[in-house]
C-alpha cells in the first residue's frame, strides 16, 4: 500500500517536472486532486474495501499524500506563474522616451478663458453677468451714453451702421443703459461681448471683445474704483501688480481715467512689453456721468457709480504673450491647441 | 499735435527739463506720444572757421585749413562754390553723424558717419556741411536751402556745438488731446495747462492794433444759416504788401510742419496753430458786391477749391458766398476764385465758428480735408474766434504788411464771447465723488491756476468758467479738474465701503452655456471665434442658390470691404473657411466649434433691432478618416450631457442643404422640431477646396436648444435584479432604418430597457439589397428576477413583430 502511495508521489513529481505551463499544471493537479474524479480522492474510496482496523492507518497516509500534493501543486503553480509573468513582462518592454499618445482634450478659446477668469473674480464681488444685443440702437450705443450726434467722441470709434438708426455696437457700455433702465440700484454687472469698429490693421481687428463693469449705488467713490481695479489686476496679472490712474476722457464717465498696470514682465523696470515705461495700459474707466444716470432715470444726487471697460483680446494677448490679434480669429489648430486646460 | 518747447516758452516760463514737463503733462491728462529733439540725428558738428584754402588743380575742390577751436585745426577738402577764407561753416568732425544727400545735394538719403578720407592725394579730416546735411531747411534757418555750404554768422563761436547756433536744440512734444478739450488744440491752449500745472503766470500773445480810420462803406456780412455758423466775423485790411514772412514766424511754422507761403497766408496758419482758430483771407477784388453771405449750398451748386478740385454741392454743405457765387467751402477750404495772389491789395479776413458736425460731414462726404477742417471738426469756441481775429490783425501790424481799417463785422447771437459762466457746486459732494478730501486751500490754488476765479463760502464753491472751457458743466467736471491737478496718486483704494452686498455670478442660462462649451471640449473640440460678418461669396462657397433664405442677410452701410459686408445668417461658411485655412497651412486634423450670434432682419419692422439668434457650429476633419458617425457622436454627447433625446432623419428637402453629401446628411430634431442639421461636406466642395479630406459639419439653433439645457440632475434607482442581455442578428432590406427597427423592438416589450446596434454587414454572404444588423438587447425588471424562458418569450415576440413590420429574418 505504502508502495502504491510512494509510486503515485513519484509519478506526480515526474509528470510535474515535464510541465512548463501553469494551465497544464492545473490539469495535472485536477487529475489527482479533483474532488470527484481525482486519483487521490479515488484512493479514499478504496478505503471501504479495507478491514475496519486497517482503515485509520490507510486514511492517515492518504491524507498525508493529499496534504503533500496540495503543497506541491501550490508551489509548482507559483513557480510557473512567476516564470510566465517574467516572460510576459520581458516581451512587453517599451521605450518610455517615445512620444505620448495624442491627447484628445479640446480647448476653450483664449477669449473665453479670460472672460471666465474675469467673471469668476467679479462674481465673487457680487457682480452678475448681462449680455446685450450686438446690433444696437444708436440711442443705447451713443446718445444715452452722453454722446449726441454731433459729438466729436463719435470720431473716436468708427462705427459700422446697418441703417441710420441701427449699428454694430462699438462698446459693451451700450449694455449699461439697458440694465440701468430696468434695474434699481444697487447695480453690479459685468457685460462681456463682441464689439465692432471700422478698423482693420496690424493691431486692430474690426471685431473684438470687451468686458464692461458697472457699479451704481449710494456713496460709490473714485477710491472704490481704484480698490476694485487693484483686485482685478492682482488676480489677473499677479499679486505684486499695481494700478495707476491717469486722466482721460470718455463721454459717459466724469472724471474719466485710463488705467495702467505695472509691467508684470519686468516688474516696472522697463522692458519690451511695456515699451520701457514700466506700465501697461489695460483699460478705461471712470465715475458714471451724471447725465448717463439721468438718462436712465436714476437720481444722480442720490446715487453715484463707476464703470470700466477692457478689451478681452488685449488682456489675453498680454497674459498669454500672443503677438497678433488676428491669430485669435484664424482658428489655426496649432494656436488653439495651446489653450487646453 | 506738435508743440515746440521754444514756442511754448513764449507764453509761460518753463524751468524744468523737457522730460519733467512731459511727466507734468501726462499727469494732468495730456499724454505726450513722442518727445523728440530737433537735430536729434545730428552729432559731432561744430562751428569751424576756414583759415586758408588752396584750390586743387583741375578739380572744383579746395584744401581748407579749418579752425575748430577746442577741437583743433583740421585739413578738410571741400567742393562747395561758396567756401571762402575767413568764413564760418558747420564742420562735421571725424566720427560725426549727418544726413547723406543724393547727387543733387538736396534730397536726403538717410544718415552717414564721417570718416577720415583722401581726395586727389590730399587727406581730409571731416566735412564742411550744407544746411540740408544738418537737417535744416530755408524756413528753419535762412540760407539753409543753398546747395553749397551753410554760411554761419560772423559771431558764431568757433568750436561750439552747431545745434544751439542754428536752433537745432529745440524739443518737440507730440501731445495727444482728448476730445473734450478742443480748447487745448493750440500753443496757447497747451500753455494754459502748463502754466496751471507749474503754477506760473500765462503771458497772453499781443492782440492790440491800430486802425487807419478808413471804412469800406457798403461791405456787408449776412449769415443765413446761423444753426451751422453761430459766429462769423470779418475784417477788412487794405494796402496789403505780399512778402516773405519774418524768420521767427517761418521757423515756428516749419517746426510744426507748415511750409511758409507768404506773410498773409502764414499769418492765418500761425493763428490756427497759436490760438487754435482757423482763419481765411479773401481777395476783396473777387467778392462781387463786396459782401459775404453764409448759406447752405444749392443742390448741384459747384465750387473749385484752392487745390483746383471741383465739387458738386448740396444743401447739407455750408458755403461762404459773395453777392453771386460760393467763394469758399466753409471751414474746409477757400475757393480758387477768391484766394490770395501776388498782387492782392485788399483782403477780408474771416474768423468764424462753424458747427463741428457739419464740417465733419461735409469734409467726409466730399473727401476734402485741411488743417482748418480738422480743427473745426473738434469744435472751436466763440472766444477763440474773436481772439484769433485780433491776433491776426496784430500780426498784420507787426509784420507791416497791411493797413487795418475800421471795417470789422461780427454776426452772432452772442454779443460778448469773452463772458465767463458762473457755477456753484458743493465741496463735500466733490470730495464724496472722489472719496478723498482735498483741502480747501488746494482747491483754491488749483482752480485759480486754471483761471476759474474760485471762492469758497462754507460748503459752496463758486467759480467763473472761462469762455473757452465749454466742457465744464457740473460738479463732476470740477472734480475732474481738481483731481487731475491734485494728482491721482492721492486716490487710496477702498473696497465698496458704502455699497450694498449683492449676489453675483452667472445665471442658470449662462452657466448652462459654459457647460455646453466644456462638453464640446471634452469631445476634443477647440472653441473658435470668427468675424460676425462675411460676404455673399462665402455663401457661394456653400453652393447656396440665389433665393436661399440665408442670403437674406443684413448689409452694412459702410463695410470695410466687400469681404466683410453682410452679417452672418449661419456660421457654417466661416467654419468651412477655417477648415480650408487649416488644411492649407498643413494642419491635417482638427475638431472645431463656434458659438455665436446669427442676425436676421425683421422685414416688417426695419427700425427695430434685428433678431439675433445663437447658433452652434461644429466641424471635424482628419484627412479622409472622419465619418458621419464621428460627428454624430458629438451631437449625442450634447444630448447625453443634458439628458436630451435627439432624433435624426434624412432631410425631407435635400436641396435645402446643397453643401452636404446627399447620402450622408441629416436633420436633427428635438421634441419633433428640426433644430439643426449635420452631415459630411458635399464632395464637390471638399474636392475643390480640401482634396483628400472628408469634413463633417453641423449647425444647431442654440436659441431653440437653450431652454432644454436647463434640466437639473436627478438620480435614477439602480436595477433591483440583474439585467439580462441577448444579442440578435437581423437580415432586413437596406432601405429599413435602424431607428425604425429600434422603435418596434421597444414597443414590443416593456422590459426592454435598451437596444444597441453593434454590427452592420452587407456583402457576399447575404442577398443583394439586404443588410445584416446585430443588436444587443438589455432587459430589466424591478419586480422579479427573469427566467430564461421569459426572456425567450420576449425575444420571440420582438422577432415576430420585426418580421411582420419589416420582413426581418433572424440570422
Amino acid at each position: 500500500m505504502e508502495k502504491q502511495i510512494k509510486a503515485m508521489r513519484e509519478k506526480i513529481e515526474q509528470a510535474a517536472a515535464a510541465i512548463q505551463d501553469s494551465k497544464e499544471m492545473y490539469q495535472l493537479r485536477k487529475q489527482y486532486l479533483d474532488n470527484k474524479a481525482g486519483q487521490i480522492s479515488a484512493l479514499m474510496k478504496n478505503m471501504r474495501d479495507l478491514a475496519p482496523e486497517e482503515r485509520p492507518a490507510f486514511g492517515k497516509i492518504v491524507n498525508e499524500l493529499k496534504t503533500w500534493a496540495l503543497d506541491f501543486f501550490t508551489e509548482q503553480d507559483a513557480r510557473l506563474k512567476a516564470a510566465e509573468l517574467a516572460k510576459k513582462n520581458a516581451a512587453e518592454q517599451i521605450d518610455v522616451t517615445m512620444p505620448a499618445s495624442p491627447h484628445t482634450a479640446g480647448a476653450l478659446h483664449p477669449n473665453t478663458l479670460i472672460a471666465n477668469e474675469l467673471i469668476d473674480i467679479f462674481a465673487g464681488m457680487g457682480f452678475t453677468v448681462f449680455e446685450g444685443p450686438e446690433i444696437e440702437n444708436d440711442y443705447y450705443n451713443f446718445t444715452a451714453l452722453n454722446t449726441p450726434k454731433d459729438h466729436p467722441a463719435r470720431d473716436m470709434q468708427d462705427t459700422f451702421y446697418v441703417s441710420p438708426e441701427l449699428l454694430l455696437r462699438t462698446q459693451t457700455s451700450a449694455g449699461q443703459i439697458r440694465v440701468m433702465e430696468n434695474t434699481k440700484p444697487p447695480i453690479k454687472i459685468l457685460s462681456p461681448g463682441k464689439v465692432f469698429r471700422s478698423d482693420d490693421d496690424a493691431t486692430h481687428s474690426p471685431m473684438f471683445s470687451q468686458m464692461e463693469g458697472l457699479v451704481v449705488d449710494k456713496g460709490i467713490t473714485l477710491c472704490d474704483l481704484q480698490g476694485m481695479l487693484d483686485v482685478f489686476a492682482q488676480n489677473v496679472f499677479g499679486k505684486n501688480v499695481k494700478t495707476r490712474l491717469r486722466p482721460s476722457y470718455f463721454p459717459f464717465t466724469e472724471p474719466s481715467v485710463e488705467v495702467d498696470v505695472s509691467c508684470f514682465s519686468c516688474g516696472g523696470c522697463g522692458c519690451r512689453l511695456c515699451k520701457d515705461t514700466g506700465w501697461i495700459e489695460v483699460l478705461g474707466a471712470g465715475m458714471v456721468n451724471r447725465k448717463v444716470l439721468e438718462n436712465c432715470g436714476i437720481d444722480p444726487d442720490e446715487y453715484t457709480g463707476f464703470a470700466f471697460g477692457m478689451g478681452i483680446e488685449r488682456i489675453a494677448m498680454l497674459k498669454y504673450g500672443i503677438p497678433n490679434i488676428k491669430m485669435l480669429f484664424e482658428s489655426d489648430t496649432r494656436v488653439l491647441s495651446q489653450f487646453s486646460e | 499735435m506738435i508743440v515746440p518747447l521754444s514756442w511754448l516758452k513764449e507764453y509761460v516760463e518753463i524751468d524744468i527739463t523737457p522730460q519733467e514737463l512731459e511727466k507734468k503733462l501726462f499727469d494732468c491728462g495730456f499724454e505726450v506720444e513722442t518727445l523728440t529733439q530737433t537735430g536729434g540725428d545730428i552729432s559731432g558738428v561744430v562751428v569751424g572757421e576756414v583759415l586758408s584754402l588752396e584750390p586743387i588743380p583741375e578739380t572744383h575742390l579746395s584744401v581748407c585749413q579749418v579752425n575748430c577751436g577746442e577741437h583743433g585745426n583740421f585739413q578738410i577738402c571741400c567742393g562747395a562754390d561758396n567756401v571762402k577764407a575767413g568764413g564760418k561753416y558747420p564742420v562735421a568732425l571725424v566720427g560725426a553723424q549727418v544726413y547723406a544727400t543724393a547727387r543733387d545735394h538736396v534730397t536726403v538719403e538717410g544718415l552717414m558717419k564721417i570718416k577720415k578720407g583722401k581726395l586727389k592725394g590730399f587727406e581730409s579730416f571731416g566735412m564742411l556741411c550744407s544746411g540740408i546735411e544738418i537737417g535744416l531747411n530755408e524756413d528753419l534757418y535762412p540760407g539753409a536751402d543753398y546747395c553749397g555750404l551753410l554760411v554761419l554768422p560772423e559771431d558764431a563761436p568757433v568750436g561750439a556745438d552747431i545745434k544751439p547756433v542754428v536752433g537745432l536744440d529745440d524739443w518737440l512734444f507730440d501731445v495727444s488731446i482728448t476730445a473734450n478739450r478742443p480748447d487745448c488744440m493750440s500753443m496757447l491752449g497747451i500753455a494754459r495747462e502748463v502754466a496751471a500745472a507749474l503754477g506760473k503766470p500765462l503771458k497772453m500773445p499781443a492782440t492790440d492794433y491800430k486802425t487807419d480810420g478808413t471804412e469800406l462803406s457798403g461791405f456787408r456780412v449776412s449769415v443765413e444759416a446761423p444753426d451751422l455758423c453761430p459766429r462769423y466775423s470779418a475784417h477788412y485790411v487794405r494796402n496789403i504788401r505780399i512778402a516773405e514772412s519774418p524768420a521767427w514766424m517761418r521757423r515756428r511754422l516749419a517746426l510744426v510742419g507748415i511750409r511758409s507761403i507768404s506773410n498773409i497766408v502764414d499769418i492765418t496758419n500761425y493763428v490756427l496753430k497759436e490760438i487754435g482758430q482757423p482763419m481765411h483771407a479773401f481777395d476783396l477784388r473777387d467778392l462781387t458786391g463786396q459782401q459775404i453771405v453764409v448759406r447752405r449750398a444749392a443742390e448741384g451748386e459747384k465750387i473749385v477749391t484752392l487745390d483746383e478740385k471741383e465739387f458738386s454741392l448740396n444743401p447739407a454743405n455750408l458755403v461762404i458766398c459773395d453777392g453771386e457765387k460760393p467763394v469758399a467751402l466753409a471751414g474746409i477750404m477757400g475757393g480758387l476764385n477768391s484766394g490770395i495772389k501776388d498782387d492782392t491789395a485788399d483782403v477780408v479776413f474771416e474768423s468764424a465758428k462753424f458747427m463741428r458736425d457739419n464740417i465733419r460731414k461735409t469734409s467726409r462726404a466730399l473727401g476734402q480735408h485741411s488743417d482748418s477742417s480738422q480743427r473745426f471738426e473738434k469744435g472751436v469756441d466763440e472766444y477763440a474766434t474773436q481772439l484769433g481775429l485780433k491776433r491776426a490783425l496784430h500780426l498784420i501790424e507787426e509784420l507791416q504788411c497791411g493797413s487795418i481799417t475800421e471795417t470789422g463785422i461780427a454776426v452772432s447771437e452772442n454779443r460778448n464771447p469773452d463772458t465767463t459762466r458762473p457755477l456753484s457746486v458743493s465741496v463735500s459732494k466733490i470730495n464724496a465723488l472722489l472719496g478723498i478730501t482735498i483741502p480747501d486751500d488746494e482747491i483754491l490754488r488749483i482752480l485759480t491756476n486754471l483761471c476759474f476765479a474760485p471762492q469758497i463760502d462754507g460748503d459752496t464753491l463758486s467759480i467763473q468758467i472761462p469762455p473757452y472751457r465749454e466742457d465744464i458743466e457740473n460738479a463732476p467736471d470740477i472734480a475732474e479738474e481738481l483731481i487731475r491737478m491734485y494728482g491721482y496718486d492721492h486716490i487710496q483704494p477702498t473696497f465698496l465701503a458704502a455699497a450694498s452686498v449683492t449676489n453675483g455670478g452667472r445665471n442658470a442660462a449662462q452657466s448652462s452655456l459654459m457647460k455646453l462649451k466644456r462638453v464640446l471640449c471634452a469631445q476634443g473640440l477647440y472653441e473658435t471665434i470668427h468675424y460676425s460678418f462675411y460676404s455673399q461669396k462665402d455663401l457661394d462657397l456653400l453652393k447656396l442658390p440665389a433665393d436661399a433664405p440665408q442670403r437674406q442677410a443684413i448689409r452694412l452701410l459702410n463695410p470695410i470691404s466687400e469681404d466683410l459686408s453682410i452679417m452672418r445668417t449661419m456660421l457654417a461658411p466661416s467654419m468651412v473657411n477655417a477648415v480650408i485655412r487649416n488644411v492649407r497651412r498643413g494642419n491635417d486634423s482638427g475638431r472645431l466649434f463656434e458659438i455665436a450670434k446669427t442676425y436676421h432682419s425683421q422685414e416688417e419692422h426695419p427700425t427695430q433691432e434685428p433678431e439675433e439668434r445663437e447658433a452652434l457650429s461644429i466641424a471635424l476633419f482628419d484627412g479622409g478618416k472622419v465619418s458621419f458617425f464621428d460627428g454624430k457622436a458629438v451631437t449625442e454627447a450634447i444630448a447625453d450631457a443634458f439628458r436630451l433625446q435627439f432624433t435624426y432623419r434624412k432631410p425631407e428637402d435635400s436641396e435645402k442643404y446643397p453643401f452636404l453629401h446627399p447620402g450622408m446628411s441629416a436633420e436633427l430634431l428635438l421634441d419633433g422640431s428640426v433644430i439643426g442639421w449635420l452631415g459630411m461636406l458635399a464632395h464637390d466642395i471638399s474636392d475643390a477646396e480640401v482634396p483628400e479630406h472628408a469634413v463633417f459639419l453641423a449647425e444647431l439653433d442654440l436659441t431653440a436648444l437653450r431652454p432644454h439645457l436647463l434640466s437639473e440632475l436627478h438620480f435614477a434607482a439602480l436595477p433591483k435584479y440583474p439585467v439580462v442581455q441577448r444579442d440578435i442578428a437581423l437580415l432586413v432590406s437596406e432601405k429599413i432604418l435602424c431607428a425604425d427597427l429600434e422603435a418596434v423592438m421597444k414597443r414590443s416589450c416593456k422590459s426592454l430597457s435598451s437596444v444597441t446596434l453593434f454590427d452592420v454587414y452587407k456583402g457576399k454572404q447575404i442577398t443583394a439589397g439586404k443588410q445584416s444588423l446585430a443588436f444587443s438587447l438589455t432587459f430589466r425588471s424591478d419586480d422579479h428576477p427573469f427566467t430564461d424562458s421569459e426572456i425567450d418569450q420576449f425575444v420571440a415576440k420582438i422577432l415576430k413583430n420585426l418580421s411582420k413590420e419589416f420582413e426581418a429574418e433572424q440570422r
